[in-house]
């Protein structure tokens, strides 16, 4: 794959976290790493599962293919292969995939001198992830908390784990998940439409700078966030959508066994008006 | 500018303090783990029951079964024979009349006695209207017991299942009254705290177009695409509140009779729906041919604000728990409430 002449100057020896210079190398454009070899070897081995748990539930349409957790039986024991425990490897690999391109990704911001904003927010990611298959199972008791991992399959899980807080609506820290998912779309079209406005003009008008959309939400609002200050919000936006999430998932259930509307009585039994 | 400072520390101290005070609010009406479960489908659906334990032990407290007395000979004379004006238990053997009576007693009147419902200088006289409810109550208990037993099974129901002691059974309900305000806007009947369907905002009266009239329960779409189907929003959302209301009196979520991705598809439900669509049939029944034609034998005081007879839903004999009393059936040790009886 080419390269241009001035990305060698990018591609340093050292920063790694483990393993020193064994897999400190490039192929093609890809740095590799330990942990780019440990996200091969774990997404791989994963899918290969997944595979061969299609194969073993004799299905071929690809939306239909579900590799169900173990019955809540088996509590957080190991289940066997071909009754659940197909998904406790699949849920391990994932995890491992999952965490190491996170490790990869803080490799490379080493190298290049960056901080560690990037694997920070990816790491929410990972962590809703682990809160739906590890965290509220251990919770709960048992790993046939997790969902299954299938196109269909795990859209009908998250349908019946809703009802089964009768209304998940109701549930406050999805209504904070959801609001800051919204937010985010916002903040990302104000932000994407604003710069373009300024940097990509019409033929014949001269390119803007931020000064022009500094002075646009001035005039719009009477107030501007600034250049640095909407990537700084955009992010706290987007985290907070992933942390909300993890959060509204692993109340229902461990925190809430009964319905979210009856979660609301503390405010219907305020002093105020009880 | 100094005042002004003042007046945002004021501010900013008496946000902190609701912030705090409301904070406290909502963390204390959480629960915490551990958590007992129940799976009810095939693993990896999220068919499954969520309870607290702690909540659960309180309910199995409430819901002891009473010890029956000893069950006594069907010989000897018969109490239609002896006692006047027995319409109902005639075919009892004295023992047997005189045991049921007792437990009744234990069940509805514990406090109150037999004066409750007797005239004590004239067991026989039907002055009282609490006499007149019985009789057709015990009836109702037969008629319970041998037609409706789809939903009732072996487990049967005595007046205990409803009246846990109380004259009056705890858990009953009267048709919800117009609240329209002035002439600009009608009552919905929604929009407000439902206690009858878990506390939602949804219709608070499901029960009279359900439970006492025969309204169909079928809002979910059979085809993909919006085909003349008829149901409207305002159905939907009195649906709904009855389902909130079986949930909250069986204390089950919705997983318990539907897989959620096709609520209306029975081949994807639950053999528990086919149980709960029997009990709505039966709670129609009672209500309709026992309770609805007791409406003038009851005083005033005991009618709602309507003028109607109280009626029962699920939570009459659920209170809370899957299976009343947790399944455990006393009616089999009274074998005079398992089929109808005597004249009428």
């Amino acid at each position: 794959m080419a390269m241009l002449s001035f990305e060698q100057k990018y591609r340093v020896r050292g920063g790694t976290l483990i393993g020193g210079d064994l897999f400190d190398f490039w192929v093609g454009p890809f740095y590799v790493g330990f942990f780019g070899v440990t996200t091969i070897f774990c997404s791989v081995l994963g899918t290969a599962l997944i595979v061969y748990g299609a194969v073993l539930q004799g299905e071929a349409n690809i939306w239909r293919i579900s590799i169900a957790p173990p019955d809540i039986s088996y509590g957080l024991a190991f289940a066997p292969l071909k009754a659940g425990g197909l998904w406790q490897l699949i849920t391990m690999c994932a995890i491992g995939a999952f965490v190491s391109w996170a490790l990869r990704q803080a490799e490379i911001a080493r190298k290049l001198g960056m901080g560690m904003h990037i694997p920070f927010a990816y790491s929410f990611a990972v962590f809703a992830y682990i809160t739906l298959v590890v965290i509220r199972p251990v919770l709960m008791g048992a790993w046939g908390f997790g969902f299954p991992y299938g196109i269909l399959s795990h859209l009908d899980w998250v349908s019946n784990t809703g009802y089964q807080y009768l209304h998940f609506h109701y549930n406050p820290a999805h209504m904070l998940a959801v609001s800051f998912f919204f937010t985010t779309a916002l903040a990302v079209g104000l932000h994407g439409s604003l710069v373009l406005s300024a940097l990509n003009p019409r033929a014949g008008e001269t390119v803007k700078t931020a000064e022009h959309e500094n002075s646009y939400f001035r005039d719009a609002v009477g107030y501007s966030i600034g250049t640095l200050g909407i990537h700084r919000l955009g992010l706290f936006l987007a985290l907070s959508a992933a942390f909300w999430s993890a959060i509204c998932i692993v109340i229902s259930g461990p925190f809430w066994t009964g319905g979210w509307p009856q979660w609301w009585d503390w405010w219907l039994n305020l002093p105020i008006w009880h | 500018m100094k005042s002004n400072l003042g007046f945002g520390f004021t501010f900013g101290a008496i946000g902190l303090v609701i912030a705090i005070f409301l904070a406290i609010a909502m963390i204390a009406g959480f629960e915490r783990p551990p958590v007992q479960t129940a799976q009810g489908g095939y693993r990896g659906t999220g068919i499954d029951e969520i309870y607290n334990p702690r909540t659960l032990a309180r309910l199995h407290a409430a819901n002891v079964v009473p010890a029956s007395l000893p069950q006594l000979p069907a010989s000897g004379p018969k109490a239609g024979a002896v006692y006047k004006n027995v319409k109902v238990l005639g075919d009892l053997s004295v023992g047997e009349f005189t045991r049921l009576m007792a437990s009744i007693t234990t069940w509805v009147a514990p406090t109150q006695g037999c004066a409750y419902c007797h005239n004590t200088a004239n067991m026989a006289d039907d002055g009282l209207y609490t006499k007149v409810v019985a009789r057709r109550m015990i009836q109702m208990t037969q008629h319970v017991n041998a037609d409706w037993k789809q939903h009732v099974a072996a487990t049967g129901v005595t007046c205990f299942t409803c009246h846990r002691g109380n004259p009056v059974p705890s858990q009953t309900w009267f048709s919800a009254q117009d609240q329209t305000h002035g002439a600009l806007q009608a009552d919905p009947g929604k929009n407000l705290v439902a206690p009858a369907a878990g506390d939602s905002s949804l219709p608070g009266d499901p029960f009279t177009p359900f439970l006492k009239d025969a309204a169909n329960i079928r809002v979910q779409a059979t085809t993909a695409l919006p085909q003349g189907d008829a149901a409207t929003i305002k159905n939907a959302d009195w649906t709904y509140a009855l389902m909130m209301h079986m949930s909250s009196a069986l204390g089950v979520n919705c997983t318990y009779f539907h897989n959620t991705r096709s609520f209306g598809d029975w081949s994807q439900s639950t053999p528990q729906r086919v149980t709960a669509w029997y009990g709505i049939r039966m709670v129609r029944d009672l209500n309709a041919d026992y309770l609805g034609p007791l409406t003038a034998t009851f005083p005033q005081a005991r009618r709602g604000p309507g003028g109607d007879v109280a009626k029962v839903n699920c939570a009459t004999c659920h209170q809370g728990v899957y299976k009343p009393l947790f399944g455990v059936g006393m009616a089999a040790g009274f074998p005079e409430l398992q089929a109808p009886s005597g004249g009428h």
